[in-house]
């Protein structure tokens, strides 16, 4: 909620600043530079948004005008009538053509196309390439930073595991800033909504999910610039994962209440009419609170980093002593918010997971409602 | 809704998918378990030892009473044999005391009775010689005047003489 107020406060602030800063721009230079470097600004958010088959750390431009990348590239794998796996070097980051046996390849918008030796594209009118795509498994910059995480996870806990056994059950070095969220996660998150006697069950995903969103959202706001968990195909996955964990440890009450949700309380030809409309809300429920869950996740995540590029874009477009300062400070700021955002985010997507569990291990000891018993 | 469609890159999601399984599986047998039963056992730990030491001092607490209780019964004990020795002792010393007395009252009465005897016996002595004293001299007495027969004859005289006055 506070998020999403605050992204309004923000971008009026922009709006009304960039606006102010027209009015100066058009009586010194004209408005031609501003709207390039607008355009160039609004070109490398879109672009960092998007996944990419190659880790590049940054770029700039010589004094030719020539482009430099630094970074490394990743390896591509494709499904195209056989298995093709390259080096994402070959396309130069989407300016020339792949060849790989006898096929080409070119990348635009962090998607890899199918072309002919010329590496033309054809276009339909909404600007969207029509030509043919193979199936993409690329070890993109996501996917490399998911690996790196998950490598960062398992060294991390696996470690506090081991300080266990070694020291006596006290935790050490990291493990002790890292065992009171451990236990905070399974007091206050997994306890009460799950329940005593389910929750152990459920207790590593619930910690797994955690500790992974978190990591990578705060991987998110370091320099390296990976948006992973503000991107769909992630977010999907993750709330297909907690979808088929809900459905599949769901108990007899929890799917009775699905298609009887007014239990006894009525007779069946009172329940009829109604349950046209309410079984098929609570079905819907049951896609909208994953489909909600993955959304929120990609949103915010989204959102805080088109904010903060935004903000940091101002400073190239304002070039005066007070907006650039100006503009600083509110991207600061904004990163001393995203920060918190980060953590919120992994802890509202695993509370939730957990609350979807907590319904789906249900068991009522009670079938009747004691307060409508006696009608 | 048709950007994020166009958004979706299935490799990416397969990708994800796979590998948060992956890690989900080997973080929950080789950090999760442990790391739980490490805590659920500390805890545990922490749990029984808080209840031993209030057991042990509830022990202690009873322990202290006990010998409390104890002490206060060996004092009264105590107490107790004192007053009876000096009771026996009382009692003793005034037995011997009763006992001495009668002793000697009896013994002075036997003295008595022996004194009274011996006095007796002696006075009996002294009569008896005095008598036989008095035999003697009168003996002796009586011999003298009979050997002098002038004095005899004239003292028969005499005797006859009062006679005649009578």
């Amino acid at each position: 909620m506070q998020n999403a107020f605050l992204f309004r406060l923000l971008f009026a602030i922009t709006l009304f600043l960039s606006a102010g800063y027209f009015a100066n721009g058009q009586e010194d230079e004209g408005k031609e530079p501003i709207n390039d470097i607008k355009s160039e600004i609004k070109e490398y958010i879109d672009h960092h948004l998007k996944d990419s088959h190659d880790f590049s750390l940054f770029s700039w431009s010589d004094a030719n005008g020539e482009l430099h990348h630094v970074g490394f590239p990743l390896p591509v794998i494709l499904w195209d009538g056989g298995l093709k796996v390259f080096s994402s070097s070959k396309f130069h980051h989407g300016e020339t053509v792949a060849a790989v046996d006898g096929n080409y390849y070119k990348l635009l918008h962090s998607k890899i196309y199918k072309t002919d030796a010329e590496g033309a594209l054809s276009l339909d009118d909404q600007e969207h390439p029509t030509n043919a795509k193979p199936l993409d498994f690329s070890l993109t910059k996501s996917v490399f930073m998911i690996f790196i995480t998950g490598l960062l996870m398992f060294w991390l806990f696996t470690s506090l595991a081991r300080s266990y056994t070694k020291n006596g059950s006290i935790p050490k070095g990291i493990g002790r800033f890292f065992e009171p969220i451990v236990i905070y996660i399974r007091d206050d998150i997994a306890r009460p909504n799950i329940g005593e006697k389910k929750y152990r069950k459920y207790m590593p995903y619930l910690l797994t999910i955690f500790f992974f969103i978190w990591f990578l959202n705060i991987f998110g706001l370091t320099p390296l610039g990976v948006n992973v968990t503000g991107n769909i195909a992630v977010t999907v996955a993750l709330a297909l994962i907690t979808f088929l964990l809900t459905n599949f440890t769901g108990t007899k009450d929890y799917w009775k209440h699905l298609f009887d949700p007014l239990g006894a309380t009525m007779p069946w030809y009172g329940k009829l009419p109604l349950y046209i409309i309410l079984v098929p809300i609570e079905l819907l429920g049951l896609f909208i609170k994953p489909f909600a869950l993955l959304i929120r996740l990609y949103a915010n995540m989204q959102a805080g980093h088109i904010v903060l590029m935004s903000l940091i874009g101002l400073m190239f477009i304002f070039k005066s002593w007070l907006g650039s300062p100006l503009s600083f400070g509110l991207a600061f700021a904004i990163s001393l918010i995203e920060i918190l955002v980060a953590v919120l985010q992994a802890y509202i997507f695993t509370m939730l997971s957990a609350l979807y569990f907590g319904f789906a291990s249900e068991e009522h000891e009670h079938p009747e409602d004691p307060e409508l018993a006696h009608l | 809704m048709e950007k994020l469609i166009n958004e979706f890159s299935l490799g990416l999601f397969v990708w994800q998918t796979l590998l948060f399984v992956l890690l989900l599986l080997l973080l929950r047998k080789f950090a999760w378990k442990p790391i739980l039963n490490a805590v659920n056992e500390r805890e545990e730990g922490i749990k029984n030892a808080l209840e031993a030491a209030e057991l042990a001092k509830k022990e202690m607490h009873n322990v202290t009473a006990d010998s409390e209780k104890l002490l206060k019964e060996a004092r009264a004990e105590r107490e107790l044999m004192l007053k009876e020795a000096r009771q026996i002792k009382e009692k003793l010393i005034s037995d011997s005391k009763e006992q001495a007395k009668l002793e000697g009252d009896k013994m002075i009465k036997q003295a008595q009775e022996a004194i009274e005897s011996e006095k007796k016996a002696a006075v009996a002595e002294i009569k008896n010689q005095v008598a036989e004293l008095s035999v003697e001299i009168a003996e002796k007495l009586i011999k003298e005047q009979l050997a002098n027969k002038d004095k005899q004859l004239k003292l028969v005289e005499e005797m006859l003489g009062d006679i005649k006055l009578n």
